[in-house]
């Protein structure tokens, strides 16, 4: 498999690390015992195509949002996550 | 007709003319008492318990390719009973006895074979870590024996004992741990089921369930028609969580990928199943003379069952990295299993929130060696409504509850279990 | 000793090098061959037709191929530690000296004793062992099991550590193809000269594939010299690479392909600082196999007597080797291709004894070839051979129509048709599609990128071959300037089906694992229908030709008995690798010492200087402690190392702990999100320790943090920790927290750490340390965090933190000055008696301290199991906060830590024994814990430890036992408050 980071260009599989599912979002603060579990434990589990969090350690270190076929493993977008980037200039 | 060396005798006589069929060839009945889904080890497990111990027969076991096509038929044939936390540690060795009794029970040679595992450590943190497990163990009843170097290298030399990046300092071995057949044991059940009425039919995939008013499951939608069941049993690790979709049910489970790998047939060479403890490697020889052996999971999920070279060549270096000798050995083939990754790496036994729906799913790497063990208890759940004590805390809600079993301490991240 | 003469050579011909004669010895005898040969080849040179024996029955074989789907003719190559088991004769390279034996036969080859096997075989047929030897049950592995393991198995492996290096390498390209016969020469061509980057990999040494043996004519010359024009064209375009000795084995995910390079296999062994093999990792946009096709046995009774074999081997051994593998050749065929032989044979002035054509309809050409030649043509099917370890005697013949012939010959040769190499395009589950015309399968999907061309494509002609390549070549190029096609004429091509001919005797499917047409039959009998239940049943197709030679003609029969088509029955899934590959291979470099980078310390020079014991800690190696003359053990040593700190002062290189550095306005608003306590609120200037939690609520890492200027602290995680926590840590920051203006950096290289502890700290840093700098302790108090200039004018970070449970700093310097920091350390220290102490004393005080580390931080406890549930705000959110409350996690009976002493002062303590209560018997209903963390506390003068213990804080003053039936010990213990020593931390804070 390889990544097309949007920082590095296109990387082997072994420099990215995986999280999972991108779907679920963590419920804000205030959240309640059942979002949190369903957030932290329940999968939806696609055979098919994906969102999910993978981590490119092994460059950028930037966590991207990256559609993938779990059936083919074929990629089919890569994107940096929210948070990606340098420091906000001026709020 | 039942399997000796004197039926094989007579049998050869005839030219093995008068061999009948290892499990009869079932069409689906209108209705069963239990449904299982999934035609793998556990399920068929499952039936033969229910026929035998339960005295539930009216059983059909559905399976959408050919028996055995799912995990039962792509692991690596480990059993073993070394588990560290209560709930694993009683469970897996129930199994284990039963593994020990296997063969005679279904009058089939699985093979099973009790050559012992090792868990090499390479640190005194590793060892206190088996210690603890170890004597977990032993206060469950449970053969353990930590060895010290000295009797590592008595008992496999040609490990890399003088120039290794992380030097083996000793093991928790469990003599009785081991390997069997892993076809056999599906053949083996498959047989012995079928002998005791349960309808095996293969080629029928379940495509949907049938509920009633309440929501009650009352059967089956099949490639080949409906079927209705008393109850029904999922054991379809790999897929639980496109089958439970079918009932409106998300689990707390992925799908992963791991890989395995077999060399060519040698000449005996590795005398136990061992675990390196400082890499993702695990290794054990077949009585073909192929050294079988593998790694971590590939850590992505995936429905492929193949995976990538990255994981490939990490456990090739683990191999090595044990035990050089093993060099100019080739890698004949490799493959891919889908496992059922669960929240905390432990498996699921349990009724669903949905009426007659019986789940067996979540075994992570556990499934073959749980295959006898998890076919017991998941027949008693089907046969009394209540679970086994083996397995009573493998319920659904721990999650919930936060009674978590998880061996390896990394939380509900599923790719690192 | 006297070389053999090469009795099978003949006098010219062949791409062998007549000037560089080569000795090689086989079973101990010594012959000749030429460079050029394989091992097959000069063993046929010499005569030689018993090369192997079979897996289950140990009948005789020979060899059956000359390629890479060999199943018979194995043998170990090499001697000692480069001992080669189960190696194709027909693949190795023979070269000067080379030795190989046969294998899986005792006491000799010719006089096998295991061959009473076939005495038995009418009950060792496929999967009798599932029905017997299990009576009485001990006996399994006491006696079948190693019996049944001892016959298996083929050759043996070295048994001892590869001497040989093995590297690994990326190579990147816009067109990979796989073979070099005209299909892939012609696609070389085609995209090569389009400017594309091409890799093209042969698994052969030489290059032209069947070309080499078929010959042929192409653009009106001879295929020789096409070869030649073409090699040399290629060898010309800069962006064209040819790798020869290297077979492409695999195709993963996003355009990677696996490939092995036998670099120097060909040779006795490596060069000195060479390498055995290369894997490459080629990553291509397009790939082109034109791997070919194999021609595939036909299952009669006998097939497997040595001297029968694949007709198109016996024209490569006659046209590319010189070699005759027979001198009066029978051939059984049922396609027009086999027919070459007889060409070729005749060509080398071989006697044709019949062809035996299964076809009805046989041209008048080869009849008119046959009367001139003087041999039969037979329209019927070989159904026995007459003959034996020393080869081929006589075959039998049952003509169409009823009537029986025999014929004599010393060899026969066999075509059954041909399959097309469909592995690579098959290894991602696609399934080849039949096709009628030449009754096999051909690829049907294929992975993303790759086409096949050529006879892997099912295209047997020669022209077709090139015409498929030299397309496929032109649309993977996708650029224009491609130039001319090769052009050449097609030959015909007809067959008729034919699998199997029924018979008495045994007639192998699967010559390796000794899989016979009956056994399929028996198979179906008893259920075994799928394809896989086949597979698995029989074991067809497992061994290491991976049922090249088998699979097909496995179904086929199996469709037959079953009633089925031959597509309907299926096929099973290819696995990669396409051909075995050294597991030493896919290892490379990482063995031995090398097996993972190791990570040293600032110090680490000048710690091995002092005669350090260093342990390993993840990557990093640590001082463990540092042994002084005279002392008798490890003890001793650690013990000296305790007495110094508490007595006056020692250092410890921390610097393995990850340090992050994180800035930005919004940078105490972050760490309060991610650790259970408040950052925020901490004053500049100071450090505060912080636990963080797992989203699940169990405890994740722990570590201090100082607030270095308003917008900037510093983070330390635990050494075990700093990689993930730093994921984590910036999975926080960008998916969870993006609104939050913050930025982390790693700096865990960047700074060398010491922990300087014990009373005379002061002293010492005063001697280091700018006097401008007020360490006293209301200018440096407990906990503060500031910068200060060294003497000689480097700044270091100083924080007043105490691990040991002294008065303590932790002194960060850039890690460029590590050394040079301890070296001043030293002398500076002199006069204090500084030591420098290892992680095992840092182990024993912290202990003593009753600080939780690794052992008891081990995923699975919460901040109060470590007693730190005060710590968790409940005034903000934070990661782990829901879940922290759930039932189970806030148990009222979880296991706690509590210290432990044993009653026995002189006692041991060991990590791992369980505690059961003191008037119970062990046993799972009364296992409540266990002991985490144990040493020798120099300061109490006995054993302490940390254990884990059910409601283990409302105990304390308990007596329990620990039990440690691994170690044969069950003793008393006291549970006790964790922390032994100075309680109320008044040393830390003076």
């Amino acid at each position: 498999m390889r990544i097309v980071c949007p920082f590095c260009g296109e990387r082997e599989l072994g420099e990215f690390t995986y999280l999972g599912d991108a779907k679920p979002v963590r419920p804000s603060a205030g959240g309640s015992e059942h979002d949190v579990f369903d957030y932290l434990y329940l999968r939806d589990n696609v055979a098919g195509a994906m969102s999910e969090h993978w981590y490119h350690g092994g460059g950028c270190r930037a966590w991207l949002k990256i559609t993938r076929n779990t059936l083919t493993h074929e990629i089919s977008s890569v994107e940096p996550a929210a948070g990606v980037g340098a420091a906000k200039v001026g709020g | 007709m039942k399997y000796s060396i004197f039926s094989l005798a007579r049998a050869a006589f005839s030219g093995h003319k008068n061999w009948q069929r290892t499990w009869r060839d079932a069409s689906p009945k209108d209705h069963y008492d239990v449904v299982i889904i999934g035609g793998g080890g556990h399920g068929l497990a499952t039936a033969w318990f229910l026929a035998s111990e339960y005295g539930i027969r009216n059983v059909a076991v559905l399976e959408k390719g050919w028996i055995g096509s799912g995990n039962a038929g792509r692991n690596t044939t480990i059993i073993r009973s070394n588990y560290g936390l209560p709930g694993n540690t009683g469970f897996y060795e129930l199994s284990m006895k039963l593994w020990e009794r296997m063969e005679q029970d279904l009058n089939y040679n699985t093979m099973v074979s009790q050559r012992g595992v090792i868990n090499l450590y390479h640190s005194d943190a590793q060892r206190d870590a088996y210690a603890r497990r170890g004597n977990t163990m032993r206060i469950n009843g449970i053969d353990a024996e930590l060895l010290d170097l000295a009797a590592v290298k008595k008992m496999m030399p040609f490990l890399n004992f003088d120039n290794a990046r992380f030097p083996v300092q000793g093991g928790l071995l469990q003599r009785r741990g081991g390997t069997a057949r892993h076809d056999a044991v599906v053949w083996g059940y498959a047989h012995a089921a079928s002998a005791l009425g349960v309808d095996i039919i293969q080629n029928c995939e379940v495509t949907g369930f049938s509920r009633d008013a309440n929501g009650k499951v009352t059967g089956v939608e099949t490639s080949r028609g409906t079927i209705g069941a008393g109850k029904v049993g999922m054991a379809v690790a790999g897929s639980s969580s496109r089958v439970a979709a079918m009932a409106g049910l998300r689990l707390p489970i992925e799908s992963h990928v791991l890989q395995a790998f077999v060399s060519e047939a040698i000449k005996p060479l590795i005398p136990n199943v061992m675990t390196f403890g400082a890499g993702h490697f695990y290794v054990s020889q077949s009585d073909k003379g192929g050294l079988v052996f593998g790694g971590d999971i590939d850590g992505y999920n995936s429905y492929a069952q193949r995976g990538n070279m990255p994981v490939m060549e990490d456990v090739c270096e683990g191999g090595m990295a044990l035990m050089p000798m093993i060099g100019r050995v080739r890698l004949l083939r490799q493959w891919g299993g889908i496992m059922d990754m669960s929240m905390d790496g432990s498996p699921i036994i349990d009724k669903t929130p949905v009426d007659g729906l019986y789940l067996n799913a979540g075994w992570c790497y556990g499934g073959f060696k749980a295959t006898p063990g998890s076919g017991l208890v998941f027949a008693h759940l089907l046969a009394r409504n209540e679970p086994h004590k083996e397995a009573a805390r493998f319920r659904l809600d721990r999650f919930r509850r936060g009674a978590m079993i998880d061996e390896k301490g990394v939380g509900a991240q599923p790719n690192l279990h | 000793m006297v070389s053999h003469a090469q009795t099978h050579r003949l006098a010219s011909g062949g791409l062998i090098d007549r000037s560089a004669p080569l000795n090689f010895r086989f079973d101990g005898k010594t012959f000749a061959g030429f460079q050029g040969d394989t091992l097959a080849s000069a063993l046929i040179a010499n005569g030689v037709k018993l090369v192997g024996r079979s897996f289950k029955y140990h009948r005789p074989r020979g060899i059956l191929t000359s390629g890479s789907e060999e199943p018979n003719a194995l043998v170990e190559l090499r001697t000692g530690a480069r001992r080669e088991p189960n190696t194709k004769a027909t693949t190795a390279e023979l070269y000067d000296g080379l030795e190989a034996a046969s294998q899986n036969r005792w006491p000799s080859l010719r006089h096998d004793l295991m061959a009473v096997n076939q005495l038995f075989s009418p009950i060792f047929v496929a999967g009798f062992y599932y029905k017997t030897f299990m009576w009485p049950a001990k006996f399994w592995e006491a006696i079948y099991e190693p019996a049944i393991r001892r016959a298996a198995g083929l050759g043996r492996a070295a048994g001892v550590a590869d001497p040989d290096h093995y590297d690994k390498a990326w190579a990147h390209c816009d067109v990979l193809i796989a073979g070099s016969g005209p299909a892939g020469l012609a696609a070389a061509l085609a995209s090569g000269r389009s400017g594309a980057r091409v890799i093209l990999c042969e698994e052969d040494f030489a290059l032209g594939g069947r070309l080499l043996a078929d010959g042929g004519t192409i653009d009106g010359m001879p295929a020789a010299e096409w070869i030649s024009r073409t090699l040399a064209e290629l060898a010309s375009l800069p962006n064209v690479r040819i790798m020869n000795r290297t077979t492409l084995f695999g195709v993963y995910d996003g355009g990677t392909y696996g490939a092995i390079e036998r670099v120097n296999d060909h040779l006795p062994s490596p060069p000195e600082h060479q390498v055995r093999q290369r894997l490459w990792r080629i990553v291509a946009k397009r790939s082109i196999v034109a791997a070919g096709a194999i021609e595939r046995p036909i299952v009669f009774a006998g097939n497997d007597t040595p001297g029968v074999m694949m007709a198109s081997a016996m024209r490569t051994y006659v046209e590319r080797y010189a070699v005759t593998p027979a001198k009066r050749i029978a051939l059984f065929i049922n396609n027009e291709d086999g027919w070459r032989t007889v060409e070729t044979a005749l060509g080398a002035g071989l006697q044709i004894a019949a062809v035996v054509d299964a076809r009805p309809d046989v041209s008048a050409a080869h009849r008119a070839l046959a009367a001139k030649a003087g041999f039969p043509v037979l329209n019927g099917f070989v159904s026995g051979v007459d003959g034996g370890k020393d080869g081929v005697r006589k075959i039998s013949v049952a003509l169409v129509g009823g009537a029986r012939a025999e014929v004599e010959a010393d060899g026969l040769g066999v075509s059954g048709g041909w399959n097309p190499a469909v592995g690579l395009t098959s290894y991602h589950r696609g399934r080849p599609k039949w096709q009628d015309d030449i009754s096999a399968f051909v690829p049907d999907s294929a992975p993303p990128g790759m086409v096949a061309a050529g006879a892997a494509n099912g295209a047997f002609g020669l022209g077709a071959c090139l015409r498929q390549g030299f397309a496929a070549g032109v649309a993977a190029a996708q650029t224009a300037g491609h130039g001319v096609p090769p052009v050449a004429d097609d030959e015909a091509f007809s067959l008729t089906p034919l699998w199997h001919v029924a018979g008495k005797g045994k007639a192998f499917v699967d010559y390796q694992h000794d899989v016979t047409a009956s056994d399929i039959e028996l198979a179906q009998r008893e259920g075994f229908e799928s394809v896989e239940h086949l597979k698995r049943y029989t074991t067809l197709g497992m061994a290491t030709d991976q049922g090249k030679t088998s699979n097909v003609a496995g179904l086929a029969i199996m469709a037959a008995v079953s009633g089925k088509s031959i597509p309907e029955t299926g096929t099973t899934i290819y696995r990669p690798p396409y051909v075995p590959v050294a597991i030493g291979a896919f290892a490379g470099h990482h063995r031995d010492e090398n097996f993972h980078a190791t990570r040293l310390t600032p110090s680490h020079h000048w710690a091995a200087e002092q005669g350090a014991v260093f342990v390993d800690t993840g990557l990093w190696k640590r001082a463990q402690w540092y042994p002084r003359a005279g002392e008798k053990d490890w003890l001793e040593s650690v013990t000296r190392e305790v007495k110094a700190v508490r007595g006056g002062v020692g250092f410890c290189d921390v610097s393995t702990l990850g340090k992050i550095d994180v800035h930005g306005p919004d940078a105490g608003a972050f760490l309060d999100r991610v650790y259970i306590n408040t950052f925020s609120s901490l004053a500049v200037g100071k450090a505060r320790y912080g636990l963080m939690l797992r989203e699940d609520g169990m405890v994740y890492d722990d570590g201090t943090t100082s607030r270095l200027a308003e917008d900037h602290y510093f983070l330390t995680t635990t050494t075990a920790k700093a990689g993930p926590v730093m994921q984590h840590l910036e999975f926080c920051r960008q998916v969870l927290f993006p609104e939050l203006d913050v930025q982390l950096t790693s700096v865990s290289d960047q700074w060398a750490q010491f922990s300087i502890a014990g009373p005379k700290t002061r002293d010492l840093l005063g001697e280091i340390v700018e006097p401008v700098a007020d360490l006293s302790n209301e200018g440096f108090p407990f906990m503060g965090a500031r910068e200060v200039p060294l003497r000689g004018g480097i700044m270091a970070r100083l924080f007043r933190i105490s691990f040991s449970g002294e008065m303590a700093f932790e002194i960060s310097v850039p890690a460029r000055y590590g050394d040079a920091l301890v070296r001043n350390l030293m002398l500076a220290g002199k006069q204090f008696g500084v030591t420098p102490y290892g992680t095992e004393a840092l182990g024993v005080m912290r202990i003593e301290k009753g600080h939780v580390a690794g052992p008891e931080l081990n995923g699975a406890t919460t901040a109060a199991d470590l007693g730190l549930g005060k710590m968790m705000s409940t005034k903000k959110d934070f990661i782990g906060r829901v879940m922290a409350g759930r039932e189970a996690l806030v148990a009222p009976d979880r296991q706690v830590v509590v210290g432990i002493k044993p009653t026995d002062k002189t006692r041991r303590l060991r990590s791992g024994a369980h505690i059961i209560p003191k008037a119970e018997i062990p046993g799972p209903d009364h296992d409540q814990g266990y002991v985490t963390s144990v040493c020798f506390s120099p300061t109490l003068d006995q054993w302490i430890g940390l254990a884990l213990v059910e409601r283990g804080r409302e105990r304390i003053g308990e007596i329990v036992h620990a039990h440690d039936p691994l170690r044969g010990e069950n003793y008393d213990v006291e549970l006790c408050n964790p922390v032994f020593y100075d309680p109320d931390g008044g040393r830390q804070r003076g």
